[in-house]
């Protein structure tokens, strides 16, 4: 018991560095922009307010905009009762309260899990999951998500991938403001001075990128989908079950499916990219996860 | 005097040093069994609350297939004494025997209803067969969760020193909700492989 509490508190702490981190990186970043616009204390009270908004979004609402960006729906007990059924008995078997549950269509098999806390915690499975799997499968697949809400993964992974998104989305908008505000404000006399800022975050956006998938590494590490495993195998009481379904969701990743998405990669149970770089020894050593055979083996061995 | 002035010194910090170290793995202990025992009530107000729920579903899923299981008397007159036998049931044991009585039962039902095609095909019976299975799940977990709490509880009541601390507050250690059917537990199917551990 004791320990589950002790690994509960360090993923408290690890949230709370994570969210300093951010501050940091987005206070430096107002700076920079400021001295472009020749205000750095505005700049960096605007990233302060942006931060702020930014926080509070990922952690009251963080679920809706995963769910969002993963086009999961959300079901209910009468459309999916085998479903329903058997994360009502994982919930049971750790000790929280039934998540929501929420259906990806998509042929290809995952699953994930996401939410603040285990109360407002939710599980997304995809069409194809509940297709190709049998029931120990399934339970496997479920026990491991539930094992993230029991742990409190969920909060920092849901805050990852909300905090990266924000990242994508602002480069887009930086991208964009390059192209059209360029285009569109040639003729002004303050045209230079708009690009001039664009391609200043532009340039600091390009810079942050990488740095933000190391924070997104560091959120989700691979001790914890170990960890997950381990729990999950407890909760079930059989470890083949996620074994197995591990074996046949790895198998059925596709390159560039529809739920592969850079920001929500890193928090479902088998990375989606797996199946474009699968046969590439670096994407192993950078993977927010630990490579699927390992944790099929450690699995096998219990 | 020096010496006389550092010894009582000395006893001036290590005796209430000491005392709170007690008092504090007093309340420490103290606070641990009453989480304990109230996860351990909760889990076993769970298992109550799902045997109510599939027993609530007996009379239904008897009078469905009392018209196709024409040779199956016996198991649904067993189904319906183990109803009866939950509903009687004070103590935890006789609430586990009622519930092995039903699981087994039910698993068998569920093998056997493979040779009725008519049953099978029936919406109904298919709707109570996937309530039903899905049950089973849900109270072999709710076992799990409290046997496994009613493990750290009795070990808390029994090892030293905390034994101490659990009978100065009189905790008492409790049973475990056994049931034979459990040893089968990990395929968690309705499959003919359950009715072999007999």
């Amino acid at each position: 018991m004791d320990p589950i509490y002790s690994r509960i508190a360090s993923n408290k702490r690890r949230t709370f560095f994570f969210f300093l981190l951010y501050a940091v990186l987005f206070a430096v970043i107002g700076y920079l922009v400021g001295i472009y616009m020749g205000e750095p204390i505005i700049g960096f009270i605007l990233a302060a307010l942006v931060f702020i908004v930014i926080f509070l979004i990922s952690y009251f609402g963080g679920r809706g905009v995963v769910t969002s960006m993963a086009g999961a729906r959300e079901v209910t007990k009468q459309q999916e009762p085998f479903l329903y059924n058997t994360v009502e008995g994982l919930s049971i078997a750790a000790g929280k309260p039934m998540p929501k549950i929420y259906i990806i269509e998509s042929e290809v098999p995952n699953a994930f899990a996401a939410g603040r806390n285990p109360e407002k915690a939710i599980i997304a499975v995809t069409r194809g999951l509940m297709n190709r799997l049998n029931r120990q499968e399934l339970e496997g697949v479920i026990a491991h998500e539930m094992a993230h809400i029991a742990n409190y993964d969920v909060l920092l992974a849901t805050v990852a991938v909300v905090l990266a998104g924000t990242i994508v989305f602002l480069g887009v908008i930086a991208r964009r403001m390059i192209f059209f505000g360029g285009m569109g404000r040639s003729r002004s006399s303050k045209g230079g001075h708009g690009q001039l800022i664009a391609i200043a975050i532009m340039i600091v956006i390009g810079i942050l990128a990488p740095i933000f998938a190391q924070l997104l590494k560091f959120a989700i590490s691979r001790q914890r989908e170990y960890l997950a495993d381990a729990t999950a195998a407890d909760f079930t009481g059989y470890p083949e079950g996620l074994a197995s379904a591990l074996e046949k969701i790895t198998d059925m990743q596709v390159p560039k499916s529809s739920i592969e998405n850079s920001a929500l990669n890193g928090l479902y149970i088998v990375n989606p990219a797996i199946g474009l770089k699968s046969a590439n020894r670096a994407a192993v050593l950078f993977s927010t996860h630990p490579p699927a055979a390992e944790r099929i083996k450690r699995l096998r061995a219990m | 005097m020096r010496t006389r002035g550092g010894f009582n010194l000395e006893i001036n910090y290590i005796l209430p040093a000491i005392l709170i170290l007690i008092a504090a793995f007093i309340v420490y202990t103290y606070n641990r069994l009453i989480g304990l025992r109230n996860t351990a009530d909760t889990a076993y107000a769970n298992i109550d609350t799902l045997l109510q729920k599939r027993f609530d579903l007996v009379p239904n899923l008897v009078n469905t297939v009392k018209g196709y299981m024409k040779h199956e008397r016996k198991l649904l007159e067993e189904i319906t004494k183990a109803r009866t036998d939950w509903m009687k049931a004070s103590t935890i044991q006789e609430n586990a025997g009622a519930d092995d009585i039903a699981t087994k039962a039910l698993k068998t039902l569920f093998a056997v209803s493979e040779n009725y095609p008519d049953l099978k095909a029936n919406q109904n019976f298919m709707m109570l067969q996937e309530e039903l299975v899905g049950l089973e799940n849900k109270i072999a977990y709710a076992r799990q969760r409290y046997n496994r709490t009613i493990l750290i509880l009795n070990m808390v009541i029994q090892k030293v020193p905390s034994n101490l601390v659990a009978q100065l507050f009189k905790f008492k250690t409790r049973e475990f909700f056994e049931v034979e059917s459990d040893q089968v537990r990990s395929v968690p199917n309705v499959d003919i492989q359950g009715g072999d551990n007999q």
